[in-house]
């Protein structure tokens, strides 16, 4: 591990995070990536940008959600002492609604009407149509077919708070190539429309400017670990596709260094099936979608598609952020299968009558590995991100007719 | 003298502009995109544009999204890519060739070796489209330690101050994107397009060549008009594949008719 005075300092003016991260666009976005960079290093300077974010974030979103302490999967696990952070009981269902909050206030300061953004589980979607609804404006969503396929809830719920969702075809129709067509509609309509990407990844400032409003997260759990307990967290661990859920609920503890923090990835059908999301696991640098970052390729820089039962972890890359934490050692990350998500998913649903999403039951599913091995009095902070309402029709295809529920 | 560089004093002395044709290596399989590289000259290609497969082409409208999906079916890659410029210029050795596309291939390949092996295959220039001024620098000083030429695009939101950046460090030619928008769908408006170039040409000595939306002998003599060259890439990627290589030849001979339509014309009114 890299000793550093400060992990919290990236990324640099370039937008870089060492060798991670930047900005490779097409000269078209040029421009407009710079104007956003200005309008939010000026956003985040205004005190009445801060106090209408965290204002939306109280009373639309339902802010602080709890930091739930999971006595009966403590008691199971036989270790640590199990915290649930709550993001799933969030408006909307997820923690995708925070940075939505935050991108669309700095749309309307940027005088766009029209809001594009990509979806892989539609809870980022969702939460976009949502906020394109609260404030007035059009909302186009890019849905990869095969996602549309397997979460109709959340494409029907689109479509009721306004959105129009259009599909794509291309690849394997799912999250990467939805954020291809994203980008091919953000080119050709650079004047009205704001790109709202979901996750810490993309073109500077994407990566920070999610990165910061996803914090929240891990500031309420550092305020809530201290109210209750009067000190921080032993463990944090989250489930990673882009990573944003993550890095919001790591970022404020990087440099506190007793902290333990793992990232959780997809491991799919396995990591040496194949057919996985593991992109730091099974991946190396490369760059895609506006970053360098670890990506799924084959040996000739061709992007490979991932797999995750997953929608919302199906993607071959992870934001430029987790890259460089992953090489310099200060976050340890780890995989999980479907299957193993699948039974996280039920133990939670049946022991906690929680229905976690199946992307946070990667996170769970690594918490039940460790927790055991851990003294009692260890605190450990696991992100539930979102609730699973979406995945049951997923779940019950997975488990079959019939099957053990 | 860089085979760019040639050609374009060539042209000047001719007092007309370039076709600049676009295919896509391997599309639709290797033997027949070699084929169709290998006759674009005689058809009337001054330069070729030669598109490296990536699985991701996000400036990229439906025709080169798909010809990039061919291509990688049929086993497309940056070493076959090279391959092919390298077979090419066995018979020609004074039309330039410039590969474009996608940045991850090359990171891949090893942006010293790529130039490297670019240089020793043939090519002339290359454009990246992810690659903005701002992330130049791991690759441009590979491409000029080999003489390749590197060319900066410049687009309709490329404003007054951006574009002294972009043009600063292009050589071999400007590439003006005619529309904000992706390969092969909307046309530009010509009046804005010769604004445009006009622009540019405050800033550089370099050739201003357009591209982006150029489908018709009738729209590239109007462009040749106004800039030093004409990129014609979705429409002759779509005549090959609906018509074989025979209909897209057939289209690039229209092509250089009309630019040299335009020259003729442009003679005979006396500008």
């Amino acid at each position: 591990m890299t000793n550093l005075n400060t992990y919290r300092a990236g990324p640099d003016e370039r937008g870089h995070f060492g060798l991670y991260g930047g900005r490779f666009v097409a000269e078209t976005l040029m421009p407009l990536i710079l104007e956003v960079e200005r309008a939010y290093r000026a956003a985040r300077l205004d005190p009445a940008f801060t106090e209408e974010f965290r204002d939306l974030l109280a009373n639309y979103v339902g802010r602080p959600n709890p930091l739930y302490h999971a006595r009966r999967l403590t008691g199971l696990w036989g270790g640590a002492q199990i915290l649930l952070k709550r993001e799933d009981l969030n408006h909307t269902g997820a923690h995708k609604i925070n940075n939505c909050i935050g991108q669309i206030l700095l749309a309307r300061r940027m005088g766009k009407r029209r809001i594009i953004a990509e979806t892989g589980a539609g809870q980022h979607g969702v939460a976009t149509a949502t906020v394109c609804a609260l404030f007035g404006m059009e909302c186009v969503i890019y849905m990869g077919a095969t996602d549309i396929a397997r979460q109709a809830p959340n494409v029907y719920r689109m479509k009721l708070l306004g959105a129009e969702v259009k599909p794509v075809e291309a690849g394997a129709a799912t999250l990467k190539d939805a954020m291809n067509d994203a980008l091919r509609d953000w080119v050709a309509h650079v004047d009205s429309t704001y790109y709202l990407i979901g996750t810490a990844a993309g073109p500077h400032p994407y990566p920070a400017m999610v990165r910061d409003f996803q914090s929240v997260i891990g500031e309420e759990v550092r305020a809530q670990s201290m109210a209750r307990y009067g000190r921080l967290p032993d463990s944090l661990v989250a489930c990673i596709g882009g990573g944003s859920n993550a890095i919001g609920l790591f970022h404020p503890f990087l440099d506190e260094p007793a902290i333990r923090m793992v990232g959780v990835e997809a491991a799919g059908h396995g990591l040496d099936s194949g057919k996985h999301a593991a992109s730091l696991a099974g991946g190396r640098p490369g760059v895609l979608h506006g970053n360098r970052t670890y990506l799924l390729q084959d040996e000739n820089g061709q992007i490979e598609e991932a797999h995750s039962i997953s929608a919302g972890l199906d993607y071959p890359g992870i934001g430029p952020e987790h890259a460089w934490l992953k090489d310099s050692g200060r976050v340890e990350y780890v995989s999980v299968t479907d299957t193993e998500a699948l039974d996280a998913f039920r133990l939670c649903t049946r022991m906690e009558g929680i229905i976690p999403a199946l992307e946070s039951s990667h996170a769970l599913a690594h918490a039940g590995r460790i927790a055991g091995t851990l003294p009692r009095d260890h605190l450990m902070v696991i992100n539930l991100s979102g609730r699973g309402d979406k995945d049951v029709a997923t779940v019950a295809a997975a488990l079959g007719e019939g099957g053990p529920v | 003298m860089s085979r760019l560089k040639a050609r374009f004093q060539a042209l000047k002395a001719e007092n007309r502009a370039a076709l600049i044709t676009y295919i896509m290596a391997c599309d639709p399989d290797r033997e027949s995109s070699q084929k169709l590289l290998d006759a674009l000259p005689s058809a009337g290609a001054d330069i070729i544009e030669f598109g490296m497969p990536f699985t991701d082409p996000m400036a990229d409208g439906p025709a080169i999204q798909l010809a990039a999906r061919r291509a990688l079916a049929a086993g497309g890659s940056l070493a076959l890519t090279l391959e092919m410029v390298a077979r090419f210029r066995q018979t020609d050795r004074d039309t330039p060739v410039v590969l474009m596309g996608y940045y991850n291939p090359v990171y891949t390949r090893g942006p010293e070796r790529f130039c490297r092996e670019a240089a020793e295959a043939g090519v002339d220039g290359l454009i990246i489209v992810d690659l903005p001024p701002e992330e130049v620098d791991e690759l441009l000083p590979h491409a000029r330690a080999q003489g390749i030429d590197f060319i900066f695009l410049a687009t309709p939101t490329s404003d007054e101050a951006r574009l002294p950046q972009v043009v600063s460090r292009a050589s071999g030619f400007v590439y003006y994107v005619s529309i904000a928008g992706i390969t092969g769908t909307r046309s530009a408006d010509e009046a804005a397009v010769a604004d445009a170039v006009a622009r540019i040409r405050r800033h550089t000595d370099l050739p201003v060549c357009v591209g982006f939306g150029i489908k018709s002998p009738e729209q590239a003599a109007a462009i040749a008009r106004i800039a030093d060259g004409v990129v014609v890439g979705s429409a002759i990627v779509q005549a090959a594949t609906d018509l074989g290589n025979a209909g897209a030849l057939d289209l690039v001979r229209g092509l250089a008719t009309g630019i040299r339509g335009a020259a003729v014309a442009e003679n005979g009114t006396g500008k």
